[in-house]
């Protein structure tokens, strides 16, 4: 039988991925001075590298195994205490996996695996393992490397030809071979294949009827095989029941008596029973029952492919508005009548969104996967710096979908490495300041409302305002003689190719800027937001959705069109007094909101439809805000809030300024989904073009 | 056909190895540790045992040695899946009741084979 | 593969390979075709959702079975007069490959025609239009019952630019009919 094993290729580098990301914790957080040495850690870090050792092993990817095995016996020597743990040992087994990584990569993209690289990792493994060794601590053996077993000759056609020999074997198995289950009749069976068997019982040690046991086997086999097979070949069929029996193997032929195995003892035998290994009567056929396991929550999972998830959540998309399409029908003055179809519907309400909500569950993953690479980053970033560095995580079991937690990744990396850069200080600075020289750097998630909060924060020197001021002076961003508001200030890092540090450093200063972090976030529908204090430390705050599938949305209408627009970012609707509006230059329109004056982007000229009032005390204005920045959106009408599904647009048209997306309402047309971050960042391009720095000056 | 009790940490491996055996025509039970393997072996009687070594919880020989308890599994032959080569390893499995190994990596024909020939 | 099957299969190719089957459609009196096996459907004209700020032959987006696809003007696309769409007006819902991925599209076209089997033996490359039709556009031309099909090439002419559109031009009949005959 060929069987195609590439299918299981996808799960088993998915798996060693993570196995690899298990190993990195491990080793991160591996006590070297704990003694004896912490076995469960370096268990966990063991079982990473044989899971990876043994599935590459079976998909013939022997460049990985090999690898591994290396690894594998380095960390068996330490669990048996054969080598001691050290830093350098630690560092290199670090090394190791991101090498491990590398080649995994390289392995799943069909690329050349094996590197200088590569092969330097496993030389400098190999070191470790050979100056092991000279340690006098215990002598311990190395694993021969794994090789396929050979072919078994079972089908009775062995490869190599050999002149048929006789031989005679006498097989007598010990009293308790039974109890691991090796029925002899199979050992038989199985020689009998390799050639023409003759087999006769040996019931010289049958016991009197009084002292039989039934589990206790008392017969013995003496047999002759004529066959071309080799000597190792007939061991092989008795492999498993070795020291379990007295086995000798002569060659007949020959006459020579070739390595007879003995045992050291000959079991009392009592009483004769067929080789049957029948369970005893009156075997206890109850269960027991079930223990609980608190440990096995992971039980009975299943792993499927986030495709099929994703496509089960589209099809649940379209049930919800078919759903609500028929709900509008069954609301017709026509079905009255129909009390069971009303009721139907009811109930088909309920179970559609509580099918909606179930399923949405299914891509949720605890922050945990984006969380755990940190400790690492933590650890090699403050070596590299020689700053002490204590990293808390909390609530890293909070969830996110998934697509959200992938793409928070890079923006959290980047604040990670800011604060290790720029904000926890030097262990003599830290003393000088009164503090503890071990820094701290603190990682929070939590949810709150429809979102989920995620905190980076340190407890460094906080961000230096008036370098930041003076900075943004020099380049013209704030006028010489404006004043800004410590929050202003500090909201000058989102600005756009502003950087506070005073030369780039390897660490944080690549290029990407927090303006990119901020606009990440702000696609993900999020924002960020941060509290600084000079000198105790500084923590950025992101708040994002739960998930990019759904959004709470207020429907809105512009001439005959519908849009929807995020109810989270709506501050107020009102209606607008003329008194309170000014026009600037005849063109750009202000609204006094209390103490501010926002700008008013009229829907209709800004989407170019064609509206049915364009006097502003006729329609509504919708005050939106993004990142403290308010503006008033100038609209015919509100309409419903509902749930919506959220539909890219890009999937088969592209991204489109103004535009997040589109949904489907109920009646089945399609309503686009206004992209508020974009339009007030557009909105404030324009009021920079207009000579004004910011939107909140005062007209 | 038999139903056969598959145990490995490993979803990769275990699924490939149920695949495996269900080619062959057996049904399979899976369990990703052998804590879980022996509440399933417990509520769920099988003809044979396949079982990974190193695992989280409960490892392999662990398991064996539980499952040789219970009077139902005293005769089931219980095989275990392992990458070790070492002698000891064997023996220590062995002792805990092992029926007998099969070596990774290893040809699916080879598993099926080796499983067949001990369902008898 | 052994040499006995070769000649049969190389026979079949010729028989079927080359020869495609095309929906030909009507655009102001001209007959154009696509690849039908790129046709997912072809539905009446409904109102759609307009999209701000996008070229005027984008006439919006629809709901096609939960998916939110775009539709193009074709006669817009073309730089042709816009008219009123009557009782043969339909959408054909094209699958077109671009540089990120296959995208389902529809396009507005005055009626449908014909389905015709073209051997593509006989479709001729797409001749220099000059000032007229880019012939980018054109996957090349065929005569079919003495009359001339302009075969598309959707993947170019749906394809979405971010940048304002390249401009078509007017009126590809006029100086296509002297080179296709």
């Amino acid at each position: 039988m060929a069987l195609d094993l590439d299918e299981f290729h996808g799960m088993f580098f998915e798996e060693s991925f993570e196995a690899l990301d298990d190993m990195e914790t491990g080793l991160v957080n591996l006590d070297v001075n704990a003694d004896p040495v912490d076995l469960d850690a370096i268990n966990t870090i063991f079982r990473g590298a044989h899971s990876v050792k043994g599935g590459a092993g079976m998909f013939g990817f022997t460049e990985v195994a090999g690898f591994t095995h290396v690894m594998e016996t380095l960390l068996d020597k330490i669990r048996d205490g054969a080598m001691r743990l050290s830093q350098p040992t630690v560092d290199a087994f670090l090394q190791a996996v991101d090498c491990l990584r590398e080649m995994l990569r390289a392995t799943q993209a069909g690329e050349t695996v094996m590197s200088a690289h590569v092969e330097q990792t496993q030389r400098s493994l190999e070191s470790i393992l050979a100056a092991g060794d000279s340690e006098p601590v215990k002598a311990a053996e190395v694993d021969a490397p794994v090789s396929a077993s050979t072919e078994s000759p079972a089908d009775g056609d062995p490869q190599v030809q050999l002149d048929t020999q006789r031989w005679s074997i006498s097989f007598k198995p010990h009293a308790e071979m039974l109890a691991t289950a090796n029925d002899p009749l199979i050992i038989l069976q199985e020689l009998s294949l390799l050639g023409d068997l003759s087999v006769t019982v040996d019931m010289a040690s049958i016991p009197g009827l009084g002292e039989l046991e039934s589990e206790k086997i008392y017969l013995g086999w003496q047999m002759e095989l004529s066959t071309n097979v080799t000597r190792d070949e007939i061991v092989t069929v008795f492999e498993w029941v070795e020291g379990e029996c007295d086995l000798e193997i002569k060659e007949l032929s020959a006459g020579r008596d070739q390595g007879a195995k003995s045992s050291s003892e000959y079991s009392d035998i009592e009483v004769a029973k067929t080789a049957d290994p029948a369970p005893p009567a009156g075997a206890d056929k109850q269960k027991p029952a079930v223990p609980a396991r608190a440990t096995n929550s992971d039980a009975g999972s299943i792993r499927v492919g986030i495709d099929k998830v994703d496509s089960v959540i589209n099809l649940v998309g379209e049930l919800v508005i078919t759903q609500s399409m028929l709900s509008r029908f069954g609301e017709d003055e026509g079905f009255l009548d129909f009390e069971g179809l009303r009721q139907g519907l009811v109930q088909l309400d309920r179970n559609t969104r509580e099918l909606q909500q179930t399923v949405m569950q299914i891509r949720m993953l605890p922050i945990s996967f984006s969380f755990n690479r940190f400790p690492r980053l933590v650890r090699d970033i403050s070596g590299q710096l020689n700053k002490k560095i204590d990293l808390v995580i909390e609530g890293d079991q909070t969830e996110l979908d998934k697509t959200v937690l992938e793409k928070i990744g890079d923006p959290l990396m980047h604040l990670v490495r800011n604060s290790l850069d720029h904000g926890i200080e030097m262990p003599e600075d830290r003393l000088a300041a009164g503090k503890s020289e071990v820094g701290v750097l603190k990682l929070n998630a939590y949810h709150s409302g429809g979102n989920i909060v995620i905190e980076v924060g340190d407890d460094g020197q906080g961000l230096p305002r008036a370098k930041l001021l003076q900075k943004a002076r020099d380049r013209g961003l704030v006028g010489a003689n404006e004043e800004l508001s410590n929050d202003e200030i500090h909201h000058l890092i989102f600005h756009p190719g502003f950087s506070t540090a005073t030369n780039v450093s390897e660490i944080s200063g690549r290029g990407v800027g927090m303006d990119v972090v901020r606009r990440n976030i702000q696609d993900l529908g999020g924002h960020v937001e941060l509290q600084s204090e000079e000198g105790a430390g500084c923590t950025f705050r992101i708040r994002l959705p739960l998930t990019l599938a759904i959004l709470d949305g207020q429907l809105l209408r512009v001439g005959k069109e519908i849009f929807v627009i995020s109810l989270v970012s709506i501050v107020e609707s009102l209606q607008v007094t003329l008194d309170n509006v000014n026009a600037i230059a005849g063109r750009a329109e202000l609204f006094r909101l209390r103490d501010e004056y926002i700008p008013i982007v009229r829907m209709n000229e800004l989407f170019g439809i064609e509206s049915d009032c364009t006097e502003l005390e006729k329609g509504l204005l919708v005050v939106v805000e993004s990142d403290g920045i308010q503006v008033g959106l100038f609209i015919d009408d509100l309409l419903g809030q509902q749930q919506v599904v959220i539909k890219s647009l890009e999937t088969n048209f592209r991204q489109t300024d103004g535009l997040s997306g589109a949904t489907i309402l109920g009646d089945g047309t399609v309503a686009l989904i206004i992209d508020v971050p974009g339009l007030i960042n557009k909105c404030l391009a324009n009021a920079l073009d207009n000579g004004r720095s910011l939107a909140r000056t005062a007209a | 056909m038999a139903k056969i009790l598959a145990v490995d940490d490993s979803t990769s491996m275990l699924q490939m190895v149920s695949f495996i055996l269900q080619e062959g025509g057996h049904e399979v039970v899976d369990a990703c540790d052998g804590v879980e393997a022996l509440d399933r072996a417990r509520n769920e009687p099988v003809d044979l045992v396949l079982t990974d070594v190193n695992m989280p919880n409960m490892d392999g020989i662990t398991l064996v040695k539980e499952l040789r308890a219970l009077a139902t599994y005293k005769f089931i032959p219980m095989l275990m899946l392992t990458t070790e080569s070492s002698t000891e390893k064997k023996q220590e499995g062995k002792a805990a009741g092992a029926t007998g190994w099969i070596v990774k990596p290893f040809e699916p024909d080879r598993l099926l084979a080796t499983v067949n020939k001990v369902l008898g | 593969m052994t040499t006995l099957n070769d000649p049969i299969e190389a026979a079949g190719l010729d028989s079927h390979g080359d020869t495609g089957q095309h929906l030909t459609f009507i655009v102001d009196a001209e007959e154009y075709g696509v690849d039908i096996l790129r046709v997912q459907g072809i539905q009446g004209w409904d109102s759609v959702t307009p999209i701000p700020n996008t070229p005027a032959y984008v006439l919006g987006v629809i709901n096609l079975r939960g998916s939110v696809v775009p539709i193009y003007d074709l006669r817009g696309r073309f730089g042709l007069d816009q008219i009123a769409f009557g009782p043969t007006t339909v959408v054909i819902v094209v699958r077109v490959e671009t540089d990120s991925g296959e995208k389902i599209v529809g396009m507005v076209v005055d009626a449908v025609s014909e389905v015709y089997m073209i051997d593509e033996n006989n479709i001729k490359p797409p001749p220099d239009f000059g000032s007229s039709i880019d012939t980018k556009f054109v996957h090349g031309l065929a005569t079919v019952e003495d009359k001339m099909v302009i075969l598309l090439n959707i993947d170019e002419l749906l394809r979405e630019h971010s940048a304002p559109d390249d401009a078509i031009v007017q009126d590809p009949i006029e100086s296509a009919e002297p080179v296709g005959a």
